[in-house]
């Protein structure tokens, strides 16, 4: 019997964590952290580095969110998921929100319960190939093997694209985004079908990036985004929002080294608003008045996190593409802090 | 008449042995080439042992110990001109730590060391029961209460209060059995510390603690990582599950028939599905079966269904002492006039536990080895990171090196364990044969 | 003990439910069939809880939804237009095909082994044994994964075949080909063309019988394997009653009417006609396009799970082989000796026969892990049951509870199947005590 006080000493020492209730906000602020869940490694986008610190597009977005809410960057716990255990994560309240290069879809939303509060980068499915195999359209692929990452929704994607395309192919299906790659690269599938972000960090990662080619066809859409459950929509709004101060953020040339000085007082009205010298919004949304000025602080703005992560500069070298500013014939817009 | 027969009278001086049946000679004789089928044998096996190191040794004998990302041994290799490529154990050098500890802050890593040790020393006077002094026992008690303190941190006092628990059900039970009787007053001494447990521990631990703050820093399950993931999985879940395991072995030879059918249909069941279903109940439905707002962290989930994966196998190994036992021991007990508890407490238990030994070590080592499946939920055990490192864009592509330390990591602890395992059972074979 | 102070008979009070030895087990029963109860009520009650919280409803209609995607080691017909069903079935169907290969093999390669660990070759004994400690002593988790690097790393790819001076080329006549993708094996075919292309008047094929229409569980039986079936059986048959008929002689004249030839010949001759006549052939693979084209395919993941998982379980048989022919006694050993049977005789004749006794039991179990383990199939890729039901469907359809519950009773079903089948089986070669 003694040895059965295991048991009791887990449950009394407090490792029981907190209920998920309605109010995630009160949750989290009374938590002091935030419980965000993300990939357990994903070139770019969400990777512990060796000191265990996690870095990436998908993490820097949790960070805003840690910052707009309880004002440190830091203050998030990062739960890795995989493709499988991610949604049950979130609606069994173990996460308070999920930022793992999800993609929006109607079931998501509809079926399963969940909000997706915005898209944080617009990626759409696409194959990669040696180009010593001379193919230049996915449609040449008869016949092909195709490795693909499962408990995704590529798999159906790339099932709808040669059905309707009447062609064959054989799938392989492989559990994580390093094995795939070593079996493309030792030529035991044709091609590697993935999000386009991801095979291009991919490619960046290989001994001759050269040697291979990213297809044109893109066969699907996939804005992927951040998360919540359905039925707090405070919450979402928070998350909504941060998402959109930080894209606003980037329109309005608020970076993190201008922050400080734009802060106290700028002759545009909207700059103001958004951090929080002007306006009651953060009241509002329940927060401090300079919530997305911490937001922003925490990584910079979307442009910043982008270049920081995945961009030109970074071995994954993504281009701006659909995910440059509205102004710049992209698709990330924000709605108007007004 | 001469007797022309010929009697040796002396005794010829012992000659050496023929040069081919002695020494090095004699034994590769003896040994590898005693006959055509045998030499051929050996000359296969050579030319296989050949072939293995060739093409391992030469990749293994790579010095990349400093690099600092893949590029890197790469760079190296090919300066050395290798054709076939190289290990590249940079990724060894930077990321060992967190393969061992996972996310557990650094300036803390004394605390699983230090459980690691005191681990050790808790069992070697139950596994070396002879070296040992029994009184070491008392630290044994006082570890389990004592190691997931460490482990987890928080104030002395929870871990005080909680070994308090069975001590006041003790009380009880010796200030109860005169007045309400025996079955009634065990009754009572085992709800008491559950209860105490549950709705006191945790409010008192508090308040003491706010009177008198003594304590180390917490530190979350979710920073478990790496294999000292596996080893606290596989401590603590064989550790409850012995006594888990004990109830429903007694269950299963019980002869109450609706305790023995619940008792074989749990075992059944437990032993009848793979891990990984389990290992799913704990990640997507434990937290459904649980009452609405409770939310335990996964890696507790995950302890607790691996709890009850254990205590199953546990079962099943202690049924099998208890098989063993000679008939006369339970008769000599009911000789003796011992009620059922007092018979198992004080003869058949501690015999059948004892010659469970053996198999409870290699049910440990099996769950130990199967505690890598929680990758497959995403937690970070060592297998789990090499995913996350291999995310990080410098070792994007390595693949040998790591599941290789991995490897033998497993191999030391294993093959070391069963190597104890089978010393016991030596040991505890006391036919002659 | 306390059956001399019972009360005969007398009243009924209630302490004596606790207290009288006569009621007191039916108590505790009562008492723990009351708790498991409880407890179960209060799993379910939970449940039912938080799914409205969730706003989820139970319900299995999602199995006959479209899958939408594809499975490319399947036994039967299937794509990505089926059912969730269907595509379940095709899991199980991989899921039993790697366990029954994985304990054939694991059988042979274990009891190789653990006779070869006795050898009297010290280098071949002491090889066994670094064998049998590395995978007993290593995850299987790692093996699988290992297995597949290897197979993807060390093996050609098809392209490699191409060209005109190919880096690697097809064995054995060019008909398998080892490829990291795989293994194309040739398959036996039925119907064989002329040379145009049209099938030969009187040697065809006779074509499949389509059963159960369109439900999920639908599949074809194709006719020619029936035909050859019946007639290779039909030969054994044959061939048993002529040595039946030899053994009615032999006990009634003491000489044995030589046979061997006789018997083989029923078994062989009208199979290799039947085969003859529906145009048997085998058909080869051949590098067509991206990949090779017939035959037929073994894929790298089945190959994979399959050598990872026997190799791992044979390690353990190994041992329990071991130890089974080590607890006969060697007077046996001896005994034979003195009958003057050979040592390779005395193996399999007097000892491996009383040893199966001592290994059958572990054996059943061990077949059991094999079989529970192959649910690591989806760290490689292959489709079983976890892979589709607890896998893309689970995903695609957010169905947890009921996914993994039905995954969990199939497993227990197979498993139960399993150790009921060795049990009747280990009953009947247990030796007969009076």
């Amino acid at each position: 019997m003694k040895k059965s006080v295991f048991l009791g000493a887990l449950t009394v020492a407090g490792f029981v964590a907190g209920s998920a209730s309605a109010a995630t906000l009160d949750d989290v602020q009374a938590r002091g952290s935030l419980k965000c869940g993300s990939n357990s490694g994903l070139t770019g986008f969400a990777a512990p580095d060796a000191n265990g610190h996690w870095e990436g597009f998908d993490v820097a977005v949790c960070r805003a969110v840690a910052a707009a809410v309880l004002g440190d960057p830091e203050a998030v716990e990062f739960v890795p998921t995989t493709p499988k255990t991610r949604f049950t994560a979130l609606a069994s309240g173990e996460v308070d929100i999920l930022v793992r290069n999800t993609t929006w879809t109607l079931t998501r939303d509809v079926d399963l319960k969940f909000t997706f509060t915005g898209v944080n980068y617009y990626d759409g499915q696409g194959f990669i190939v040696p180009k010593a195999l001379g193919v230049s359209s996915a449609k040449e692929l008869d016949g092909a093997t195709v490795c693909i990452q499962t408990g995704t929704t590529t798999e159906l994607n790339l099932a709808d694209f040669f059905r309707t395309n009447n062609i064959s192919y054989e799938p392989v299906p492989i559990e994580t985004n390093a094995e795939a790659q070593q079996q493309y690269l030792a030529g035991a599938c044709d091609t590697y079908t993935t999000d386009a972000s991801g095979l291009a960090a991919t490619r960046a990662s290989f001994e001759n990036p050269a040697d291979h080619a990213i297809l044109p066809e893109i066969i699907s859409k996939e804005p992927l985004g951040p998360l919540v459950r359905h039925g707090d929509d405070e919450w979402a709004d928070i998350v909504r929002w941060t998402l959109n101060a930080l894209v606003a953020a980037e329109e309005f040339g608020i970076t993190s080294t201008n922050i400080e000085e734009l802060a106290s007082g700028t002759d545009n009205p909207e700059i103001n608003r958004i951090l929080g010298t002007e306006g009651t919004m953060g009241e509002m949304l329940g927060l401090e008045a300079d919530w997305a000025m911490k937001a922003i602080a925490a990584g910079g703005n979307y442009g910043e996190i982008f270049e920081k992560n995945i961009g030109e500069s970074t071995p994954i070298g993504l281009a701006r593409g659909l995910n440059a500013q509205w102004k710049d014939g992209g698709l990330q817009y924000a709605p108007p802090f007004r | 008449m001469e007797d022309l027969s010929y009697v040796r009278t002396d005794m010829l001086p012992e000659r050496d042995p023929p040069a081919s049946e002695v020494g090095v000679i004699g034994w590769l004789r003896m040994n590898l080439f005693s006959g055509w089928f045998n030499s051929i044998l050996t000359v296969i096996a050579l030319a296989f042992i050949y072939l293995v190191l060739a093409a391992i040794i030469p990749w293994l004998w790579s010095p990349t110990w400093g690099a600092g990302s893949l590029s890197a041994c790469r760079e190296i290799i090919a300066e050395l001109g290798k054709e076939h490529g190289g290990a590249c154990y940079g990724v060894i050098t930077e990321r060992w730590q967190q393969l061992l500890f996972g996310f557990y802050p650094e300036e803390l890593r004394w605390r699983p060391i230090l459980t690691f040790i005191g681990l050790f020393v808790a069992l070697a006077p139950v596994l070396f029961n002879e070296t040992f002094p029994g009184k070491m026992l008392w630290f044994t008690g006082a570890f389990l209460f004592l190691a997931p303190w460490l482990m987890w941190g928080g104030p002395i006092w929870t871990p005080l209060l909680v070994a308090a628990g069975p001590a006041l059900g003790f009380v009880a039970y010796r200030y109860l059995v005169s007045v309400i009787g025996n079955l009634a007053s065990v009754i009572v001494a085992v709800l008491i510390p559950v209860l105490f447990w549950l709705f006191l521990v945790g409010p008192l631990s508090q308040a003491i603690d706010g009177v008198v703050p003594l304590g180390i820093e917490v530190v979350e399950s979710r920073l478990f990582g790496g294999f000292m993931l596996s080893v606290w999985i596989g401590v603590v879940a064989i550790a409850i599950s012995l006594v888990l395991g004990v109830i429903l072995a007694l269950g299963r030879q019980s002869d109450l028939l609706i305790v023995k059918y619940l008792s074989v249909g749990f075992i059944e069941f437990i032993r009848g599905v793979p891990l990984i279903t389990l290992l799913f109940v704990a990640s997507t439905l434990l937290n459904i079966f649980m009452p609405p707002g409770t939310n335990f962290d996964i890696i507790l989930r995950v302890m607790i269904m691996a709890t009850l994966f254990a205590s199953a196998y546990i079962a099943e190994v202690i049924r099998g002492g208890l098989a063993a036992l000679p008939r006369g021991q339970y008769e000599a007990a009911d000789a003796l006039g011992l009620d059922y508890w007092k018979a198992q407490r004080l003869i058949i238990l501690p015999q059948a536990l004892k010659i469970s030994i053996p198999g409870i070590v290699s049910t440990f080592i099996g769950l130990f080895k199967d505690t890598t499946l929680v990758s497959i939920i995403g937690l970070l055990d060592p297998i789990g990171l090499t995913g996350s490192i291999r995310a990080d864009a410098n070792w994007n592509g390595i693949v040998w090196e790591l599941y290789g330390f991995i490897a033998l990591l497993f191999f030391i602890s294993c093959f070391s364990m069963s190597r104890y395992s089978m010393w016991l059972e030596k040991k505890l074979r006391t036919d002659h044969r | 003990m306390t059956t001399a102070t019972d009360p005969e008979g007398g009243t009924f009070r209630p302490s004596m439910l606790i207290y009288d030895s006569r009621y007191r087990s039916a108590t505790i029963q009562i008492v723990a069939l009351i708790g498991f109860l409880l407890l179960i009520g209060w799993l379910v009650s939970n449940t039912v809880q938080n799914l409205a919280d969730l706003g989820k409803s139970v319900g299995f209609g999602f199995l006959t939804e479209p899958a939408g995607y594809d499975i490319n080691q399947r036994l039967l017909d299937y794509d990505s237009r089926d059912s969730h069903a269907r595509a379940s079935l095709m899991g199980l169907l991989n899921t039993l095909l790697v366990a029954v290969l994985g304990c054939i093999m694991a059988t042979i390669v274990g009891v190789i082994v653990g006779v070869l660990r006795l050898s009297n070759n010290w280098l071949v004994a002491r090889i066994m044994t670094v064998y049998v400690e590395m995978f007993r002593n290593v995850p299987v988790l790692l093996w699988i994964v290992f297995s597949m690097a290897i197979l993807i790393e060390t093996l050609p790819a098809p392209s490699a075949f191409r060209g005109d001076e190919p880096s690697a080329s097809m064995l054995l006549g060019d008909s398998v080909a080892l490829t990291n993708r795989g293994v194309y094996v040739p398959e036996p075919l039925f119907g064989r063309m002329d040379e145009e292309g049209h099938p030969l008047t009187w040697r065809q094929g006779l074509g499949d019988i389509h059963l159960f229409g369109e439900a999920w569980f639908r599949f074809d039986v194709s006719l020619e394997l029936v035909v050859f079936l019946s007639t290779l059986i039909a030969g054994i048959l044959v061939s048993r009653l002529i040595g039946q008929r030899a053994d009615r002689i032999q006990n009634s004249t003491g000489v044995r009417p030589k046979t061997f030839w006789l018997r083989a010949a029923v078994i062989v001759v009208p199979s290799v006609i039947v085969l003859w006549l529906m145009g048997f052939y085998l058909g080869k693979p051949a590098l067509r396009g991206f990949n090779f084209d017939g035959g037929t395919h073994l894929r790298n993941s089945f190959i994979a799970l399959w050598l990872a998982l026997s190799l791992y379980t044979a390690a353990f048989i190994a041992e329990i082989v071991r130890g089974g022919i080590l607890a006969i006694s060697k007077g046996q050993t001896e005994a034979a000796a003195a009958l003057g049977i050979r040592p390779r005789r005395i193996m399999s004749l007097v000892i491996l026969p009383q040893a199966m006794r001592v290994i059958i039991p572990p054996l059943i179990s061990q077949y059991l892990n094999l079989t529970k383990n192959s649910s690591l199939a989806i760290a490689v890729g292959y489709m079983d049951l976890t892979g589709t039901l607890m896998g893309i469907t689970l995903n695609q359809t957010g169905r947890e509870l009921e996914a993994v519950m039905m995954t969990m009773l199939i497993y227990l079903a197979i498993s139960l199947a399993i150790s009921g089948a060795m049990n009747v089986y280990n009953n009947r070669v247990k030796l007969k005590e009076r």
